[in-house]
């Protein structure tokens, strides 16, 4: 064989090499489309969530702060009444009360299925929280509707329909997210801390408490936080259960309203470009950027853990 | 080579798509009717026994609200954009462009919880409840029962028609708003006190009609205007309806859909209307 043919065959991008290149150039262009996609969602919320404040006499810290909530109609000075804070007060009401209300049930689930009874653990209760998470937001809409605000209205009075019932029914919703997130917290603290502990004559409970949950402390806080963003975006059930009144709630079991509700009620009665559509788009643009938020705090706690 | 033979198939597949979307173009037609969850049902069913009547026709029906589809229609997305307002009722609609097809009227009753004990109430009661002045049923002769307003969602059809014409013009109190009309039933009958209004379509025997002055919200009494709360069910077309548009408009309007599916469905045929009424709400004829 000749020397030049030698070195042309070496120097010639072999088989699998171009298969590579092949392959990152695919996945290079889907990610591209997916940052692509992204942003343009972004733009577009943002086109259309500012425009409510552009040109008009609505300015951004009167959206926030006022509480009468009437598109399409004005006030006395010729403002259209686009008062947004009786949604975002509902939504951060449910959103809170329900991480508040599920963190302690989703971590005493998760220390039962990693440090108390593994087998029972992994045998019975995670296929049942698997089970949990398929069920369709629409079905925990519906028993919240039959189930819970009834409940409620004979307990506790009112009309049953407010944030108490909303809820009740994001607590049952976001149980598995916060709980499947800190059986693998848990389970990532690695078996010396145990041991040593152990070692140093701790009780069981005072290693569960002093040791495990320490160190799996920003596991759990993140999967509080991927429960409160998924309770923050929740329509369809809430909006079922919640009343979907435009008011500042005054109490657990008056009727309120969320980010959501309001904007999933709204959408189909509304003109495209006109200014009601508009405040509806800025209702997304805010819980995009909630979305936005807790996606950075989730980061920040990861981080947080990872210098640990 | 499998990547390339991937990347083939998938080639084919593109192909064999296109093709067989080429097919159902050059054999059949479809057009798009969006808007108004009111007057859904009766398109939806009225397209079905069209597409099966003309074989290879396809009528593609969704809801979405009234406001959806007077802009669709304006935005010339689709072929017919159903309202159950007037066009020029919505702000921010240019409506000379756009042409009414009238195809059914809808009246529109207020329902109580049964438990209130109430079949009548007068105009002005009932104005006083929706505005937020009567807060207990004690107060228009019924139970000692606080009064829940159930609204539907600002901007729908059927709001604006109650409003129009049990309020007239005075601001109703905010309230609880549900975006349907079932909802709205399912939730009067079940919670004491409650009140809202719907479709004459919707009411059943789980929820008490009102009658308003003592009149009863049937069909006989819209049809001579003694009941006063009805809109008419629009189908706009962006310019003269043309070709399978005008042809699906007019089998509506026909005389075998009117006295059939119109009646059962719970809407009022065009010509039982002893009344016509305009955009202002004055009566012409």
């Amino acid at each position: 064989m000749q020397n030049d043919e030698i070195k042309t065959a070496l120097q010639r991008r072999s088989r699998s090499a171009r298969i590579e290149r092949r392959g990152k150039i695919i996945s290079f262009t889907c990610i591209a489309l997916i940052v692509a996609v992204v942003f343009a969602i972004f733009a577009f919320v943002a086109y259309h969530g500012i425009s409510t404040f552009v040109g008009t006499k609505v300015s951004v810290w009167s959206f926030l702060t006022k509480t009468a909530w009437a598109p399409g109609t004005t006030d006395a000075s010729g403002v259209p009444k686009l008062g947004a804070l009786p949604m975002i007060a509902g939504s951060f009401g449910v959103t809170l009360l329900s991480a508040v209300v599920a963190t302690p049930f989703a971590v005493s689930a998760a220390i039962y299925m990693v440090e108390i009874s593994p087998r029972v653990g992994t045998r019975i209760l995670q296929p049942v929280i698997d089970l949990l998470v398929g069920i369709p937001s629409v079905v925990y809409g519906f028993i919240g509707l039959t189930v819970v605000v009834p409940f409620i209205r004979n307990v506790f009075g009112g009309s049953g329909f407010g944030i108490l019932a909303g809820t009740f029914v994001l607590f049952v919703m976001i149980l598995p997210t916060v709980t499947s997130m800190t059986v693998s917290a848990l389970k990532a603290v690695p078996r010396r801390y145990r041991e040593a502990s152990l070692a140093l004559g701790a009780t069981r409970w005072q290693t569960i408490y002093k040791v495990v949950l320490r160190a799996g402390m920003p596991g759990i806080l993140t999967g509080i936080v991927f429960g409160m963003a998924r309770a923050f975006g929740e329509a369809l059930a809430v909006q079922m259960v919640i009343g979907n009144a435009a008011l500042m709630p005054t109490s657990l079991i008056s009727p309120a309203s969320t980010l959501t509700s309001v904007l999933t009620a709204g959408i189909g009665n509304t003109v495209m470009g006109s200014l009601e559509n508009n405040a509806l788009w800025s209702l997304a643009l805010i819980l995009l950027l909630m979305s936005l938020a807790f996606n950075l705090l989730v980061r920040w706690i990861g981080k947080k853990g990872e210098l640990k | 080579m499998r990547l390339k033979n991937m990347l083939l198939s998938a080639i084919g597949l593109v192909a064999v798509s296109i093709g067989l979307s080429g097919c159902k173009t050059n054999n059949g037609e479809s057009i798009t009717v969006v808007g108004s969850s009111a007057l859904q049902p009766l398109v939806e069913a009225a397209g079905e026994q069209y597409s099966s009547d003309h074989l290879g026709v396809f009528i593609n029906v969704q809801g979405g609200g009234s406001g959806t589809g007077l802009s669709q229609i304006q935005s010339k997305a689709v072929a017919i954009g159903n309202s159950d307002l007037f066009a020029d009722e919505k702000p921010d609609i240019k409506a000379d462009q756009l042409v009414d097809h009238k195809v059914a009227v809808v009246g529109v009753a207020p329902i109580i919880n049964k438990k209130v004990g109430i079949k009548n109430l007068t105009a002005t009661q009932l104005r006083n409840i929706f505005t937020g002045r009567v807060t207990n049923w004690r107060e228009v002769g019924g139970k000692n029962m606080p009064v829940v307003i159930i609204n539907r969602t600002q901007g729908s059809g059927t709001r604006a028609t109650f409003e129009r014409w049990v309020l007239k013009d005075q601001p109703a109190i905010a309230a609880q708003e549900q975006d349907s009309s079932g909802m709205v039933r399912s939730i009067v009958a079940t919670t004491p006190g409650a009140i809202s209004y719907v479709a004459f379509s919707y009411v059943d025997k789980t929820v008490q009609p009102v009658s308003i002055n003592g009149v009863a919200p049937t069909d006989q009494n819209v049809h001579a205007n003694h009941w006063q709360i009805w809109s008419y069910e629009h189908m706009y077309t962006n310019g003269p309806a043309k070709g399978l548009t005008k042809d699906l408009i007019a089998y509506i309007l026909s005389h075998k859909i009117q006295s059939t599916l119109v009646k059962q469905m719970g809407y009022i045929p065009m010509n039982d209307m002893q009344v016509e009424r305009d955009s202002k709400g004055r009566v012409i004829k």
